[in-house]
C-alpha cells in the first residue's frame, strides 16, 4: 500500500496504468492544441497536413499569423499591463493586510479577517457583477452631483484592474501570511529595543524576510490576473484582456492561430515551471 | 506613567496605516458592491421609468420553469462534479505522497501545477478541438477502424461534465495532498501488521485523517464549478445550460441588470450555504479552508 509494504504485483501495476491513464488525460488537451498550432491547414482538425509556422509568422489575408495579428498582440499587451499592475496592487494590499492580521490585535478582527477571505468563496462571475452594479450607481451620482463623467466608472481597463486586484489581494495576503507564520517575532522585538520605530522595524526586518513570500505573491497574482475571465468579462470596456479576446474568437471566429497563441502560453509557462523545479532541486541537493 | 503610553502610541499609528488601505480594499470592493447586488435585486423599473421597490425580480424566477430548473440543475451538476473529483483525484494524490520518492513526485507534481497556471480558456480549448465531430479523438477512431461515423461528444453534458471537471479538480489534489503528507507511514505499517486488509486500513485510517484536506479541497471545487462560466458555455450544448450563462444573459444581452442581480444573489445564497453546511459537518473554519 505504501513504500515500506509489500503488495502484490497485480495491485502495482494496476495502480501505474491508473496513474500513467490520469497524467495522460491531463496533459492531451494541451497536446492536442500545441500540435494542431503547426498544423498546415486552415482547420483546427486533423488530418496532419504536414509542418508549418504560417500560424506564427504569416501575413496574408488567408492566414493571418499571431505576429501579424495587430488586435492579439494588443490584448496580449492590454493583459500584461493590466497583470502587472494587478500584481503590484495586491501585492501590495495584501502584504498589509497580512501584517495587519497577523501582528495587530484590534476590534472586529474576526469580522475584518472573514471578509478578507470571502474572495476565496464568492464566485468570480457574482464579483464582476457586484463592481459593475457599484461602479455604475457611483457613475450616476458623479455625474449628477458633479457634472463629470469617469471612465473609471464605466466598463474599462481600470474597472477590470480594480475588479482583478480585489481578489488577487486575498490570495497574496494567504500566501505572505503563511510565511509570517514562521517568522520570529523576538527579531521584530530587538529592532525596537534597538530604538527602530515599528515601521522601521518592518520595513528592515520583516519584509526582507517576507520576500520570497511576496516574490511568489507576486507571480500568483499576475498569473490570476492573466487568466482570468470570470470577472473580467463583466467590467471589459473597449480594450480587450487576452483570455476575453480569445474567447470571443473560439465564439466567432476560430482560426489556428488560436492553437499559436494557446501554444504559447503553454511553452511559456513550462519554462518558468520547469526552470523554477531544477532551481529549487539544485538548491536542495546543494 | 510616561513610560507606560509612549510605546502604545506608537503601536496605533502602525495600526492605522495598516488597516486603512484594508478597509478602503474590503468596503469599496467588497462590501459595498455586495449591498449594491443585494439592493438591485428588489428595484424594478416602473411605468414612469422610476426605480421602485419590489419582489418581482425573484418572482420571475420561481415563476419561469427554466430559470429554476437550470439553477437546481447546476447545484446537483456541481455536488455530482465535486464527487467525482474527489473520486479521481484522491488515488493520485496517495501515490504522490505515499507510493512513490518524494523526488519523482516533484515532477509530478509540476505536471499537474502547469494545466492550472496555463489557466481555463486553453484547456477548455483544448477539449474543444479534441472532442468535436471532425475533433482529434474521432479522428483517431474513425482511421483505426472503431467507428465509422463520428461519436457526438462535444456541445453536450458529457463535454460539460469533462471541461469541469478537469479545470477543477486539481484543486482537490493539493489540499489533500498536503494532509496526507502529514500522515504518518507507521500508523499504516501497524495496521497492516496486525492485520488489517487494505480497505480498512482505507476506510478507517486514511479518510478519516485526510478528511480536512478533502473538506477545503471539495469546497473549492464546488465553488469553482458552481461559479464557472466557460465550460458550460464553450463545451456545454443549448441543453447543458448553466446558471452563471443565465446571468450573464441577464447583464450583457438582455440588458435587465436587476433580474440579474437577483439571479446573482440566489447564487452567492446557495453557494455560501452550501459551503457553510459542508464546514458546519466537517467542524472546520474558513481559514482553514484557504491555507
Amino acid at each position: 500500500m505504501i513504500r515500506s509494504l509489500p503488495n502484490s504485483p497485480l495491485y502495482k501495476f494496476g495502480y501505474r496504468i491508473y496513474v500513467t491513464l490520469f497524467f495522460l488525460f491531463l496533459v492531451m488537451p494541451l497536446i492536442a492544441i500545441s500540435v494542431l498550432a503547426f498544423n498546415d491547414s486552415n482547420f483546427i482538425a486533423l488530418p496532419w497536413n504536414g509542418f508549418t509556422l504560417d500560424w506564427f509568422f504569416s501575413a496574408t489575408d488567408e492566414r493571418e499569423g499571431l505576429f501579424a495579428d495587430d488586435n492579439l498582440i494588443e490584448s496580449i499587451y492590454t493583459s500584461l499591463t493590466t497583470g502587472i499592475i494587478v500584481a503590484i496592487m495586491s501585492t501590495i494590499i495584501g502584504t498589509i493586510a497580512a501584517l495587519l492580521f497577523e501582528e495587530e490585535e484590534f476590534r472586529f478582527k474576526g469580522l475584518l479577517y472573514f471578509l478578507a477571505l470571502t474572495p476565496l468563496v464568492i464566485p468570480g462571475v457574482i464579483l464582476g457583477i457586484s463592481i459593475l452594479l457599484s461602479s455604475t450607481f457611483a457613475g450616476n451620482y458623479v455625474e449628477k452631483s458633479f457634472g463629470i463623467d469617469l471612465e473609471l466608472f464605466r466598463p474599462s481597463y481600470w474597472l477590470v484592474i480594480f475588479g482583478q486586484f480585489s481578489f488577487g489581494a486575498t490570495y497574496v495576503m494567504l500566501l505572505v501570511s503563511a510565511r509570517l507564520k514562521k517568522f520570529d517575532r523576538a527579531l521584530e522585538e530587538a529592532a525596537l529595543s534597538l530604538k527602530a520605530t515599528r515601521i522601521q522595524a518592518i520595513w528592515y526586518v520583516t519584509i526582507p524576510f517576507l520576500r520570497p513570500a511576496i516574490i511568489g505573491a507576486f507571480v500568483v497574482a499576475f498569473l490570476l490576473s492573466f487568466s482570468n475571465i470570470n470577472t473580467t468579462i463583466f467590467l471589459v470596456g473597449s480594450d480587450p484582456t487576452l483570455p476575453i479576446d480569445l474567447y470571443s474568437r473560439i465564439r466567432f471566429s476560430s482560426t489556428p492561430v488560436l492553437n499559436a497563441i494557446s501554444f504559447m502560453i503553454v511553452l511559456i509557462i513550462s519554462i518558468f515551471a520547469f526552470a523554477n523545479f531544477f532551481i529549487s532541486r539544485k538548491k536542495q541537493d546543494g | 506613567m510616561e513610560q507606560n503610553t509612549k510605546p502604545k502610541k506608537q503601536f496605533n499609528v502602525t495600526l492605522y496605516l495598516l488597516i486603512i488601505p484594508v478597509l478602503l480594499w474590503l468596503v469599496l470592493l467588497i462590501v459595498l458592491p455586495h449591498l449594491d447586488l443585494l439592493i438591485s435585486s428588489f428595484k424594478i423599473e416602473n411605468d414612469n421609468g422610476q426605480m421602485a421597490f419590489s419582489l418581482d425580480n425573484y418572482i420571475a424566477f420561481f415563476k419561469e420553469e427554466i430559470y429554476w430548473l437550470t439553477f437546481v440543475k447546476t447545484a446537483a451538476y456541481a455536488i455530482g462534479v465535486t464527487v467525482l473529483a474527489f473520486v479521481i483525484t484522491f488515488p493520485i494524490a496517495f501515490y504522490l505522497t505515499k507510493v512513490i520518492s518524494k523526488k519523482n513526485a516533484a515532477f509530478f507534481i509540476l505536471l499537474l501545477l502547469i494545466p492550472l497556471w496555463v489557466g481555463e480558456l486553453v484547456t477548455v480549448y483544448g477539449w474543444m478541438v479534441l472532442l468535436g465531430d471532425h475533433g482529434i479523438i474521432n479522428h483517431f477512431l474513425m482511421a483505426t477502424g472503431f467507428i465509422d461515423e463520428p461519436i457526438n461528444m462535444l456541445y453536450t453534458n458529457f463535454s460539460m461534465i469533462l471541461g469541469l471537471l478537469y479545470m477543477s479538480m486539481l484543486f482537490m489534489v493539493v489540499p489533500v495532498m498536503s494532509t496526507l503528507e502529514s500522515l504518518d507511514d507507521s500508523l499504516i505499517e501497524a495496521a497492516s501488521d496486525l492485520g488489517a486488509s487494505k480497505w480498512t486500513i482505507f476506510r478507517t485510517i486514511i479518510i478519516p485523517y485526510s478528511m480536512p484536506g478533502i473538506v477545503s479541497g471539495a469546497i473549492i471545487v464546488f465553488m469553482l464549478v458552481i461559479g464557472d462560466y466557460l465550460a458550460p458555455n464553450i463545451l456545454g450544448g443549448k441543453s447543458s445550460l448553466w446558471f452563471t450563462e443565465q446571468i450573464y444573459n441577464k447583464f450583457l444581452t438582455t440588458f435587465n441588470w436587476n433580474e440579474g442581480a437577483a439571479f446573482g444573489f440566489l447564487l452567492l445564497m446557495l453557494s455560501s450555504g452550501i459551503i457553510w453546511l459542508a464546514l458546519k459537518f466537517s467542524g472546520q473554519r474558513l481559514d482553514k479552508v484557504g491555507s
